[in-house]
C-alpha cells in the first residue's frame, strides 16, 4: 500500500460508494471541515451536511454532497458513513428547492418539539445542497 | 363415463395449480437476485458501523457508564422481542422456523421470571403468535419492503424500539430474523439490539489498535447520541435486508418443490386417465363383439 495516500471508503446505507486511495480527502465535520493526510491521528467525528472534497495531485478531483454522517480517521483510513451521498455535479438545482420547500412546510405542519427538529435538519440539508451546487458553478464545473 | 371426467377435471386443475406455483417460483427467484445483492451492499456500512461504536465502546474510560442504548439500563426484567417475519405464506418453513425460534426465546425468558414484550414486524409472525402470546404483542408492522426495502422503513422501527426503551417500557432488545445463507438455506438468528453487543467477533480481544484512543469531535457524548439510534436503525434495515432475501429464497425452494409435486400429480394421473380410457374401450369391444356372437 502507497504510504502517501489515504484510504477513502464512503459507504451508505444502502451500498458502498467509494473506496480507493487519495492524496488527500477534505471532510465537513460538525465544528468545521477538516483535511484527512496519511498518518491522521485517530478520530471520530460527526459531520454536518456538506461536501467532501478530494484532493489529488493538489486538485480537487471529486466533489460528493453528504446529508450529515459519521467520519472514523485513522493512520491508513478514512471512512465515512452518510446517510446519503450524491456526487455534487448529480444534483439538480430544481430537487434542492424542492426540498428546501418541503422542509419549510414540514416545518409549519410540525406539531411536536421531535418533528420541528426533523423539519429543521431537511432544511439545513436542502440549504448546504444550494451551497454545494452554487460553490461548484463559480468554480466554473 | 362419469369416472373419466371426474380424472379429466382433477387433471385441469393440478395443471393450472403448476402453473401458479411455477410463476410464483420465478417471481421470487427474480426478486431473490435482487434482494441478495441489496443485502450485500448494505454489509459494508453495517460492518463498519458495527466497528465504530466497538471502538467508540472501548474507548470509553474504564468504570464509565455509556449511554442507556450503548451499555443497557441495568436491569434485565422486561425482554423486548422484535420479531421479523414475510407478510405473505407460501415460503416453505420461513415463518414457521423464526416463530419458532421466538417462541423458544419467550418461553426461555418466562420461565427464568422475565417479562416479555413482543414486536412483530411482517404479518405472519402476528397470525402464528397471536394465540398464544397475544397479550405480549405491542404492535405489528405490516407491508414493509413492498417496493424494495429502504432505510427510512427500517429508521421508523428503530425510532419506535428507541422510543419504548426511552419510556422505561422494556430493558433489554433482542432482534430474532432469518439469516440469508444461500438460496436454500436460511438460519434463525437472535441478536442483542440494547444493550449493544458487536456482530462479530467479541471485541474484548480485539487487536490493541482497535483500543487506539481516539480523539472525539465534538465530544464522546455528542457523537454517541447520534451514532446510536443511527446503529439501531442499521441493524433493523439488515435485520430487514436479510430477512427479505431468505423469504424469496424460502418461497423460490417451496415453489420448486410444489411445481415438482405438481407435475410427478399430473403423470400419475394422466396414467390413471389413459388406462380406464383404454378399460373401457376394450370394454365396449367386449360387449360388441359378444353381442355379434350371440346372434
Amino acid at each position: 500500500m502507497d504510504i502517501n495516500k489515504v484510504q477513502f471508503d464512503l459507504v451508505s446505507p444502502e451500498r458502498l460508494l467509494v473506496s480507493d486511495l487519495y492524496d488527500m480527502v477534505v471532510a465537513p465535520g460538525e465544528e468545521g471541515d477538516f483535511g484527512v493526510l496519511p498518518g491522521h491521528s485517530p478520530m471520530i467525528a460527526n459531520l454536518r451536511p456538506g461536501v467532501i472534497d478530494i484532493y489529488e495531485n493538489g486538485v480537487i478531483t471529486d466533489r460528493l454532497f453528504v446529508a450529515g454522517g459519521f467520519a472514523e480517521v485513522t493512520a491508513e483510513r478514512l471512512t465515512v458513513l452518510a446517510e446519503e451521498a450524491i456526487p455534487v455535479h448529480e444534483i439538480s438545482a430544481d430537487d434542492a428547492k424542492a426540498r428546501l420547500k418541503a422542509g419549510k412546510q414540514a416545518y409549519e405542519e410540525a406539531d411536536s418539539d421531535a418533528a420541528r427538529v426533523e423539519a429543521e435538519a431537511q432544511i439545513a440539508i436542502a440549504e448546504a445542497m444550494m451551497a454545494a451546487i452554487s460553490k461548484a458553478d463559480g468554480a466554473g464545473h | 363415463m362419469a369416472n373419466l371426467k371426474d380424472l379429466r377435471v382433477r387433471i385441469t386443475s393440478v395443471k393450472s395449480t403448476r402453473k401458479i406455483t411455477s410463476a410464483m417460483k420465478m417471481v421470487a427467484a427474480s426478486k431473490l437476485r435482487r434482494a441478495q445483492s441489496a443485502a450485500e451492499a448494505a454489509r459494508p456500512y453495517a460492518e463498519r458501523m458495527d466497528r465504530m461504536v466497538g471502538s467508540l465502546a472501548a474507548n470509553l474510560p474504564q468504570g464509565v457508564q455509556g449511554p442507556a442504548l450503548l451499555s443497557g439500563n441495568g436491569n434485565d426484567l422486561v425482554h423486548l422481542v422484535v420479531l421479523i417475519t414475510s407478510d405473505r405464506g407460501l415460503c416453505g418453513g420461513f415463518n414457521s422456523s423464526a416463530v419458532r425460534n421466538a417462541k423458544q426465546f419467550v418461553n426461555e425468558k418466562l420461565a427464568t421470571g422475565k417479562e416479555v414484550r413482543i414486536l412483530c414486524v411482517g404479518r405472519k409472525g402476528r397470525d402464528q403468535l397471536k394465540r398464544e402470546y397475544g397479550q405480549f404483542i405491542i404492535d405489528t408492522y405490516e407491508g414493509l419492503g413492498r417496493k424494495g426495502m429502504r432505510y427510512s422503513e427500517a429508521i421508523e422501527v428503530a425510532g419506535r424500539i428507541t422510543t419504548l426503551f426511552e419510556e422505561g417500557k422494556f430493558d433489554v432488545a433482542t432482534l430474532i430474523y432469518n439469516r440469508f445463507k444461500s438460496a436454500i438455506s436460511q438460519v434463525p438468528t437472535r441478536h442483542q439490539m440494547i444493550p449493544f453487543e458487536s456482530g462479530d467477533a467479541p471485541e474484548e480481544t480485539g487487536d490493541p489498535a482497535m483500543k487506539a484512543m481516539y480523539e472525539m469531535e465534538p465530544s464522546d457524548e455528542e457523537i454517541l447520541a447520534k451514532l446510536l439510534p443511527r446503529n439501531l436503525a442499521t441493524q433493523v434495515f439488515r435485520a430487514l435486508l436479510e430477512s427479505f432475501a431468505s423469504e424469496q429464497g424460502a418461497r423460490m425452494t417451496a415453489m420448486d418443490n410444489a411445481t415438482r409435486n405438481a407435475g410427478d400429480m399430473l403423470n400419475a394421473l394422466t396414467l390413471r386417465y389413459n388406462r380406464t380410457r383404454q378399460a373401457n374401450i376394450t370394454k365396449e369391444l367386449i360387449e360388441i363383439i359378444s353381442g355379434a356372437e350371440a346372434l
